[in-house]
Formats: C-alpha cells, sequence, structure tokens
C-alpha cells in the first residue's frame, strides 16, 4: 500500500510540473505588464523598468521559468505577492484553510444527505418520494452555486435574517455557503446513489439473501449498498474537484476569504506568483482528494486491495 | 447498394429519434431549446426595447406592464436583456463546444487509433489539463488572453478539451480491433480514411451525449466568470454579467437577479434533460 501511495505521489510530479509550466507560460505570454499595474498609472517609466528588473520580467522565459523553479524546489519558496509583497506561501496558507473547510463542509453535507435520498428513492421507486427527490435533484443539477448563493442570501439573510451573508470564522457564517456549494454535488451524489442501487438490488445475490431470510434492512445496507459504493465514491471523488471550482464562486458571493477569491483578486491585478502559487495548490489538492479516493476504493472493495499488495 | 445504406442510417434515426419522443423530460427540454434558439434569431422582433437603452426615469423599477421583468440600475429593460442574452449564451455554448469538440476528437481519435507513443505524450498533456477544475483552467486562460467574447468561448471551449479527448479515446480503443476496422485496414484504406469514415461514425453517440452537456457546462462556466468579474461586463447583456450588477442591489431589489438566474436555470435543465434522454435513446441497451 505504502508503495503504490509512493508511485503515485512520483507520478504526480511530471504533472505538476506541467501545470506549471503551462499556466507559467500563458502568464508570460499575457498582454498587460504587472509592474506598470503595480505601480500605477502615474508612476514614471524608469520606475516601472526598474521594478520589472527586480522581479526578473525583462529575463527570457527559460531563464525566468527556471528560476522560479528553482526557487520552488530548493526553498519551498513560490515568490512574493507583487501587490502586498508578502510571500505566495505565506498569503496561500492564509486563506487555504477557509477554502478547504468549506468543501470539506460541502462535500460532508452533500455525501450525509445524497446517499441516503438516493438509497430511499431507489428501495421506493416511483413514489412521491422518490418522484420528488428526483425532481429537486434535476432542479439541483442546473442551479448555479453563484445563483443558490444569492438567493439564499436574499431569503435567509436578507428576509428573514436568520444568517449571516458573509465572513468565515462562526459556525453560523458556514451554513449558507456550504448548503450553497454543495447543493449540486447532493442532487449529483442522491441520483448516482439511486441508479446504482437500483441496479444492484435486481442482482441475483439480492435475491438470495433475501430467500434465505435476511432482514430487508441489512440486506439493503450490508449486501446492496456495499456494491452500490464503489461508483459512487467516484462521484464523490469527481464532485469534491468540481467543489474546488465551485468554491471559488462561493467565495466571491459569501466573502469568504478563501484562496478563490484571492485567486480573483489576483487575476484582476495581475499578481502573477500568486496566480500561479493558486493554481498549484488547487492541482496538489486535487491530487491528493483523488489518491486518497483511490485509497478509499481498496478499503471497500478486496478486489482492488488485492492489487496493491 | 448506396441507398439502401442511406435508408438504413435514416431508419436508425427514426428509431432514436421514437425513443427520444417517448422521454417527456426530454422532450421538455428540447421544446425549451426551441424555444431559446428562436429567441435568439429573432431577439431584434422580440425584445421591446434595445437590451442597451437607458430608461433614466424609470430605473429599478420592479416587473410591470410596461417593463415586464422591471428594469436595472440604469433603467435597462431586464426583460430585452434577458432576450438578447440568449443570443451571447447559445453563442458561447455553440462556439466553445465547436472549440473542444474539434479539438477533443482529434487528439482522442489520434490517441485511441495509433497508441504507442503518441498516446503516451499527447494523454499526459491530456493529464496536465485534468490536474486542475476547468473553470480555474479557463480563468488562468482568460488571465493570459485578455476579457471580452471571443477569449471567453477560447478559454471555456479548451478547458473542456479534455473531456472529449478521454471519452473520443476509450470508444476508439474499444473499436480498433474490430473486425470491420480489420477488413477496411486490409482492403488499403489509409488511416484517416477509416477513423472519418469508419471509426468516428460508430462513435458518435458518447459524442453526442457529451456535447449536450458540454453545452450547458459551457454556458454555466461562461456565465459564471462574468460573475466574478473575468468574463463579460456590462452593458454586454449576458446572463451571468446581469446577475454580478444584480448583486449590489439584491437587499432592495432582487428582481435584478432573480429573472437572470431564471433563466440559466432553465437552459441548463433543459439541456440536462436533453443529454439525458440522447443518452438513453442512442443507447438502449443502457436504458434500465
Amino acid at each position: 500500500m505504502i508503495r503504490y501511495i509512493l508511485k503515485r505521489v512520483l507520478l504526480l510530479l511530471p504533472v505538476l510540473l506541467g501545470v506549471s509550466l503551462v499556466v507559467f507560460s500563458l502568464l508570460y505570454f499575457s498582454d498587460g505588464d504587472p509592474a506598470r499595474n503595480a505601480l500605477g498609472q502615474n508612476a514614471s517609466e524608469e520606475a516601472v523598468q526598474a521594478q520589472r528588473e527586480e522581479w526578473g520580467l525583462n529575463d527570457p522565459f527559460l531563464v525566468q521559468y527556471g528560476n522560479y523553479l528553482k526557487k520552488l524546489v530548493f526553498d519551498f519558496d513560490l515568490g512574493d505577492s507583487y501587490q502586498s509583497h508578502k510571500p505566495v506561501v505565506s498569503e496561500i496558507a492564509d486563506a487555504a484553510p477557509a477554502t478547504l473547510k468549506l468543501a470539506l463542509l460541502s462535500i460532508a453535507f452533500a455525501t450525509i444527505l445524497g446517499i441516503p435520498f438516493g438509497i430511499i428513492s431507489a428501495i421506493y421507486q416511483y413514489s412521491i418520494f422518490d418522484n420528488i427527490m428526483m425532481i429537486l435533484a434535476l432542479i439541483g443539477v442546473s442551479m448555479p452555486v453563484f445563483w443558490l448563493g444569492l438567493l439564499m442570501i436574499l431569503l435567509f439573510s436578507v428576509r428573514l435574517g436568520w444568517l449571516p451573508s458573509s465572513g468565515f470564522e462562526h459556525f453560523n457564517q458556514m451554513i449558507l455557503p456550504s448548503i450553497a456549494l454543495g447543493a449540486q454535488s447532493t442532487a449529483v451524489i442522491t441520483r448516482m446513489t439511486r441508479s446504482n442501487m437500483l441496479e444492484v438490488i435486481r442482482k441475483d445475490y439480492i435475491r438470495t439473501a433475501e430467500a434465505k431470510g435476511q432482514k430487508r434492512s441489512v440486506v439493503i445496507t450490508k449486501h446492496a449498498l456495499g456494491n452500490a459504493l464503489i461508483p459512487i465514491i467516484t462521484i464523490i471523488g469527481i464532485q469534491f474537484g468540481q467543489l474546488l471550482g465551485g468554491a471559488l464562486m462561493t467565495e466571491v458571493i459569501f466573502s469568504i476569504p478563501g484562496i478563490g477569491r484571492l485567486m480573483v483578486n489576483a487575476i484582476k491585478s495581475r499578481d502573477n506568483p500568486l496566480v500561479l502559487g493558486g493554481v498549484l495548490f488547487v492541482a496538489v489538492a486535487f491530487a491528493i482528494v483523488n489518491l486518497i479516493i483511490d485509497i478509499i476504493y481498496a478499503y471497500i472493495d478486496p478486489r482492488i486491495k488485492s492489487q496493491y499488495t | 447498394m448506396e441507398q439502401s445504406k442511406r435508408k438504413k442510417r435514416f431508419r436508425r434515426l427514426g428509431d432514436v429519434w421514437h425513443r427520444l419522443r417517448k422521454n417527456k423530460l426530454a422532450m421538455v427540454g428540447l421544446v425549451i431549446i426551441v424555444i431559446l434558439i428562436f429567441t435568439a434569431i429573432f431577439a431584434d422582433y422580440l425584445a421591446p426595447y434595445p437590451y442597451d437603452e437607458m430608461h433614466l426615469l424609470n430605473t429599478f423599477e420592479t416587473p410591470s406592464k410596461e417593463f415586464i421583468f422591471g428594469t436595472d440600475n440604469f433603467g435597462q429593460d431586464i426583460f430585452s436583456r434577458v432576450i438578447y442574452g440568449a443570443r451571447i449564451s447559445l453563442r458561447i455554448g455553440f462556439i466553445s463546444v465547436s472549440i473542444a469538440l474539434i479539438i477533443g476528437v482529434t487528439i482522442g481519435a489520434i490517441c485511441g487509433y495509433f497508441g504507442g507513443k503518441v498516446d503516451i505524450l499527447l494523454m499526459r498533456v491530456i493529464d496536465i489539463f485534468q490536474a486542475i477544475p476547468d473553470i480555474l483552467m479557463a480563468i488562468a486562460i482568460i488571465a493570459s488572453l485578455g476579457p471580452g467574447l471571443s477569449n471567453l468561448m477560447i478559454a471555456v471551449g479548451v478547458a473542456a478539451i479534455p473531456g472529449y479527448a478521454r471519452i473520443v479515446r476509450a470508444s476508439v480503443l474499444s473499436l480498433r480491433d474490430m473486425e470491420f476496422i480489420e477488413a477496411a485496414r486490409a482492403s488499403g484504406s489509409s488511416s484517416a480514411r477509416i477513423i472519418l469514415k469508419h471509426i468516428l461514425p460508430n462513435c458518435l453517440a458518447p459524442i453526442i451525449v457529451q456535447a449536450t452537456l458540454g453545452f450547458a457546462y459551457a454556458i454555466l462556466n461562461a456565465a459564471g466568470m462574468s460573475f466574478i468579474g473575468l468574463g463579460l461586463e456590462p452593458p454586454t447583456p449576458e446572463w451571468g454579467a446581469m446577475l454580478s450588477s444584480g448583486r449590489a442591489y439584491i437587499r432592495d431589489y432582487p428582481h435584478m437577479t432573480l429573472f437572470p438566474g431564471l433563466v440559466i436555470v432553465l437552459t441548463i435543465f433543459a439541456l440536462n434533460v436533453l443529454g439525458d434522454g440522447l443518452r438513453d435513446a442512442l443507447d438502449p441497451k443502457l436504458k434500465r
């Protein structure tokens, strides 16, 4: 197992290198001058040139990229933000907890609701509950997080005054953003759980379990769910990746000081080191999630586990 | 011979249509899409006002007979803007899906058909693109190209390439060693001809489904980018941009965000159910 994890981590390195190269090139070839942007329109041409020189923006592409990699690999240094002049690593470290908390709460919310909803829908297929759930899920899948977020602010913050519409320090500030961000995933997980359960409960071994007099609850939770779970976990993993992207919007709507808002502002002010650092952070987070999902597979499915050892 | 082949193809299309028609939800989706396309084409005739006409005496009007969806902070008629917005969103969907489709299908077909080093190399590039969420990739591309409609379409389209490439590659792989392909190869057909004439027509089903769902995704991503201020900006009547400008006034004038959002949901909903319906209709084996 450990060998497998090590292998996966090693395989990740070239991908991250590629991500950094792609994004670095994109930013390098972008129009607009970060130095001019940072110093303002009134700064003299000399001052801008001096700033470009200081940030190494006049160097050829390969030299710039090489220096970036060198600092990253040897000193774990992603450079300094052009705007705040603080190290990018510490900017990201400050913003990351909010984003991770938001994404984790959302996926927890989506899983805790989505799996039971899906199971009940499958057991009582075509019942009123099933129909209502499926309609809600369809609407949920089509609902953009930025609109749902606004509607929730309108209802729960403006009209009812129950929950705050911004900030991310106390638990009550986290409720609305987590639900808004998790709603779509809840819908997807519900649908996926339902269709997998429907497939599994028609299998022969389920009929056998029922025929031998096993209690229905045990058949559902132990025999059926166990086998339906693998594709469901795949979907949860994919959803978690999507959530990292959706978190960006959610952070803007609810004024949450996370990676997303940091990056949106960084792009608007051409703060290239911060943009690059943010993208790399998300890529690493994304990869770790995928790795964890694969490890969970092994624990649930002995057939997969045997491949690792 | 050629004629009977064509007849056969038509009959298959007829079967698909027949199955699709039985799916009520998919038909609802199809009707909504047709209405949207109609709206986009005839926006000039349907909209009561030009999308950027400011009625400065009627700012922030709630929905009324004169302004069905109300007016915004500049006194622009929201109904007219939503109608013109259909034009923009459909264009974004169409062009970015085309970009993703053309490049993605080409990459996927080449990887799947030739395999070997080309496959390994191209798939590693796809891995890199898939290592970060689509929307983030699109944002990075916009950061490079700058704002604007065509750049937005490129960004959203390029970010979606990996999905198409993977799907096509997988279906090509499953077809590559089939007997009819071997026969074509033995009779001396070139690789390009085999891919275009024999392989791609046989993996059309997953491509069509992915394109329909991708259309929804493209509109959603573009609206999201406009919403966070990295896409289109007012006075362009893009639905996401309208939401973004309405957001500042949500406390007092929620109608500014209500209607553009509703149209986005309706569009995405329609494309989603149509995509699901097509999936079932194109592949009856999958239907449960």
